[in-house]
């Protein structure tokens, strides 16, 4: 990993067109600006993790589909209901 | 012709290509997994299907389009996401979320963190990444019925 020590307001280029900003540094948080073409998907790594562990949680529930029969019910009841109003 | 898979739900049964959806770079957790099926439930009324692993029948996600059980939803993603899948604009994919079923299953909920598109023209699908605040990676679906049905 490379490492790179920048203060307040200076900033770092990734390629040609990526640039992080140290915007603000409050205790142990750091605020970053990132200006890059559209294209580039930038997101908290955290989001992956949790999108990935509720997949993984998708999976693991391992419902039968009889049971999917018995779930489908929920929303015909439910859709039922909304034509009666 | 029909190709003959083995699914988690059905057992083996004859799928067409066109059933058949290329994930290159697959689903977060299942990242090796690349072609899925997708498959109607017993119920073809029910507004949840199968998304099955085509490799893999012991692989499948239980999923559901939002505007089956949302009053309103929007698909906010990158523009990487939607050209992942062949698109230049998201007006003609099809949006899915993976399902979470509890043991109580009145509890389930849905993924729109992590949205499924798919661009059936290509057949060519993705987990794209939200960018609202609005959704997150579980939606309680019962919940969100009945607001719709409160209007």
């Amino acid at each position: 990993m490379l490492v790179l020590a920048r203060r307040l307001n200076e900033s770092i280029m990734i390629g040609d067109d990526i640039e992080v900003v140290i915007i603000d540094i409050k205790g142990d948080q750091v605020k970053l600006g990132i200006r890059a073409p559209k294209r580039v998907t930038v997101h908290r790594k955290e989001i992956y993790d949790e999108i990935r562990k509720e997949n993984i949680a998708a999976m693991d529930s391992k419902v039968k589909p009889e049971e999917l029969r018995e779930i489908s019910e929920i929303f015909k009841k439910g859709k039922d209901e909304r034509e009666k109003k | 012709m029909g190709i003959k898979i083995k699914t988690r739900p059905f057992g083996e049964i004859e799928v067409t290509e066109q059933q058949i959806i290329d994930f290159p770079d697959g689903i977060l957790g299942f990242d090796d997994v690349r072609k899925f099926v997708l498959l109607d439930a017993h119920d073809e009324n029910s507004p949840l299907k199968w998304l099955q692993a085509y490799d893999e029948p012991e692989l499948a996600f239980v999923i559901i389009r939002p505007v089956d059980f949302m009053r309103e939803y929007e698909l906010v993603v990158s523009m990487n996401d939607i050209e992942a899948v062949g698109a230049d604009t998201a007006e003609n994919l099809v949006v899915f979320a993976i399902v979470t079923i509890p043991t109580n299953p009145s509890d389930m909920t849905a993924n729109l963190q992590g949205p499924i598109i798919v661009n059936p023209e290509k057949r060519l699908g993705r987990q794209a990444i939200s960018l609202s605040d609005r959704y997150s990676v579980r939606h309680k679906i019962l919940e969100e019925m009945k607001k719709a049905a409160e209007g």
